[in-house]
């Protein structure tokens, strides 16, 4: 039957295992996304004392796909005197980097899509080309609002994103590698063998600019609900207003899984080297302690969860409070660490850098 | 027609049709929208050549960044086309003799042999580009490469510099001097016995 | 010196940040004090002041006598009664109207009443479809009055201690 079914799957022409492929990593990812939002607001809701969306399906399940369907109903009103063609394309540039980039992400070892050697770069120039989509849906939709959301999200996330290389840059330097799934590779041994420890401060750094990188609160400037309506997308409705939710929900869970593959090991498990070897051989318990897609997807889950504490929690900082912390204390932060893991990499500290 | 070739032609229609757009096209920001498909169309032709660090690096840097910027200023500015347009008939000839002599000039660099090499060999599947760039630039380009550093950092220094201006009429809030507040500074907590009924 | 030290420990470890998700943190496992509204409904008090109605005397009469106080009283002006004369000599109301859409629901017309006939009752549920339905008629108001005798002579003598 095995045998059969890798015959059948060998006997595909290349264009159709690939597109299969892509459907495999896309359909969980846009499933996630819909659940990521009823997550957010079920989360939110809880800490504010309330019990969040519950009256469609039992206990609320059926909520994004209700959600979902009112959204793909409704018009997608056109403004006047929008640019047409850039309003339209500006959602698409939005959510095709988003989900372009995880072409690259390795969910177990070897289960990657496209195994490139500059894997991290590649991510790192996807990330950036997200913004493209704001800037152009703001500046499409001939609004105030709408301009002045994009100029923000602009500033923000080129400034932004030198911390964020920078903190990537420690971490390739650990590694002595740009392919993600060597960098997870590098990582093996134990829970002491993750870069968390030796590069915490990039850690630190590295989500908190993810955070400003997706927009999200308290770094949510460009949509800012209380200050300018509904920032680069207030011109939109329908299923382009989707695709923008969309984009940022993909964004979010693309910065949780590699803030957890760059920095937690990944797929590693974190009682390997610490339980004996026999542990692992314990029929079913011994697959869930082994390293495997699963604690992937959790620590994936566990900084998806932070995203939103954080959105519950936080203010919204002000913009000039944003360009300082991220001129003025992150990247600093970082090139201090750089020199700090520099040192580190060149006298050879173990067990991370030997 | 390989696959191969067809990305070359593909994509080299998308670059040359953008870079005519890129000074065609009347709206300075469609202009620079171009410019930003002329990129993108570039680097996916560097891929194409196997020199993928490059090529992703131009999408990280040009694209992400410095086009960003660029877009970003022009957005903002209200630029006057006609104005701009003063004098198109009139510099036209200089035009014209500055774009001869430049081909004229690239032409004699590069010569007819750069246009009928081979393709590259394809490079073993262990072969990193990355790599190799990093091991020449640290060896034997060492001194121009830190020699581009440091002018670099100059550049950025000058612009900080011819840039940073203190205008005293203007009301500044410093955000490091705001966020050292303390609550002990701000908020003075006062015990009152409570009033008998 | 050892403040500033503090202060820039403090601020690095994002202590002050733990400390606000902390809290967040806390309420997200705390008993939630939602109320399923169309299914649960909070405890409504004896002296909720909803739909108008007016009430009859245990005999069938109704116990409007057309004093019009009411009326007087009524600070939105929503209230308009006329009266005359019955066969048996009782002044009683021909038309007793509310607009419900210029009403306020301040209670001021059941405070008036000598005779404790409008009331202001607990139902809280009630809608129109069309224009001119706002307009409560002397009609209308007798119904309610009769469908609910029961519950709103239980939610006045409930009260009545504090009258």
């Amino acid at each position: 039957m095995q045998q059969a079914m890798i015959q059948f799957w060998e006997g595909l022409p290349l264009i159709v295992q690939i597109n299969l492929k892509i459907m495999a990593i896309l359909t969980p990812l846009m499933l996630a996304v819909a659940y990521t939002t009823f997550a957010e607001r079920k989360i939110i809701g809880y800490m504010q004392v309330r019990v969040g969306p519950n009256r469609v399906g039992p206990r609320g399940w059926l909520q994004p796909i209700a959600d979902a369907l009112k959204l793909l109903t409704k018009e997608v009103v056109i403004p006047t005197n929008a640019n047409r063609y850039l309003f339209l394309i500006a959602p698409v540039l939005a959510i095709a980097p988003a989900l372009a980039a995880w072409a690259v992400v390795p969910f177990d070892d070897g289960m990657v899509l496209a195994d490139i050697n500059a894997g991290l770069l590649f991510l790192l120039a996807l990330t950036s080309m997200g913004v493209y989509g704001i800037i152009i849906a703001g500046w499409a939709s001939n609004s105030r609002y709408a301009l002045l959301g994009s100029m923000r999200s602009a500033a923000q996330i080129i400034s932004y994103e030198i911390a964020m290389g920078f903190a990537l840059v420690g971490v390739i330097m650990a590694a002595g590698s740009l392919n993600v799934g060597e960098i997870v590779m590098a990582q093996q041994g134990s829970v002491y063998h993750w870069f968390l420890l030796p590069l915490f401060p990039l850690f630190l750094v590295y989500f908190i600019s993810g955070v400003a990188e997706t927009n999200r609160a308290p770094f949510d400037v460009a949509e800012g609900e209380s200050e300018i309506v509904a920032g680069f997308h207030v011109e939109y409705s329908g299923m382009a207003f989707a695709v923008f939710f969309l984009a940022e929900y993909a964004n979010m869970i693309l910065i949780s899984a590699l803030t957890a593959l760059l920095f937690l090991g990944g797929w590693l498990s974190p009682f390997e080297g610490i339980l004996p070897e026999s542990a692992f051989a314990i029929p079913v318990l011994g697959w869930l302690l082994d390293s495997g897609i699963h604690w992937f997807l959790i620590k994936t889950a566990f900084f998806l969860f932070l995203f939103l504490w954080f959105r519950a929690t936080f203010p919204r900082y002000r913009y000039d409070h944003i360009m300082r912390l991220g001129w003025k204390v992150l990247i600093p932060v970082t090139i201090v660490w750089l020199f700090v893991a520099g040192v580190a990499v060149a006298i050879g500290v173990g067990p991370w850098f030997a | 027609m390989t696959f191969e070739a067809f990305l070359f032609y593909f994509f080299s229609v998308v670059l040359v049709g953008s870079a005519v757009a890129v000074i065609t096209v009347r709206n300075p920001v469609h202009a620079a929208l171009f410019l930003v498909l002329a990129f993108v169309a570039t680097a996916a032709h560097w891929i194409m050549l196997e020199a993928e660090f490059l090529g992703i690096l131009l999408v990280l840097v040009y694209v992400g960044a410095v086009m960003v910027l660029f877009l970003f200023v022009v957005m903002m500015l209200d630029i006057n086309m006609s104005r701009i347009r003063e004098g198109f008939m009139k510099l036209l000839p200089v035009g014209i003799v500055v774009a001869v002599g430049m081909m004229v000039v690239m032409a004699m660099v590069v010569g007819a042999q750069v246009f009928q090499v081979e393709p590259p060999v394809p490079a073993s599947a262990d072969y990193s580009n990355t790599e190799a760039l990093g091991q020449l630039l640290y060896t034997e380009y060492v001194y121009p490469f830190e020699i581009a550093a440091v002018i670099l950092l100059v550049a950025i220094i000058a612009a900080i510099v011819l840039t940073l201006r203190k205008r005293p009429d203007t009301r500044y809030l410093d955000p490091a001097k705001q966020i050292q507040i303390r609550r002990e500074d701000r908020v003075r907590m006062v015990k009152m016995e409570s009033e008998k009924k | 010196m050892g403040t500033a030290i503090r202060q820039f420990f403090k601020t690095f470890l994002l202590w002050e940040l733990l400390l606000g998700m902390k809290l967040t943190g806390r309420h997200l496992f705390e008993r939630k004090i939602t109320v399923q509204y169309p299914d649960e409904t909070t405890p409504i008090s004896p002296r909720f002041r909803g739909l108008h109605a007016l009430r009859r005397y245990p005999n069938g009469e109704e116990r409007c006598i057309a004093c019009k106080l009411c009326e007087a009283v009524c600070p939105a002006l929503a209230i308009t009664i006329e009266s005359e004369q019955r066969d048996d000599g009782t002044r009683r109301t021909t038309r007793y109207d509310i607009d419900l859409f210029k009403c306020i629901y301040c209670g001021f017309c059941e405070e008036a009443c000598p005779v404790d006939s409008i009331v202001e009752t607990h139902i809280q549920h009630y809608h129109f479809e069309n224009r001119g339905e706002q307009i409560m008629t002397k009609d209308k108001l007798l119904a309610i009055g009769d469908k609910y005798e029961k519950e709103i002579a239980a939610a006045r003598a409930v009260d009545a201690p504090y009258r």
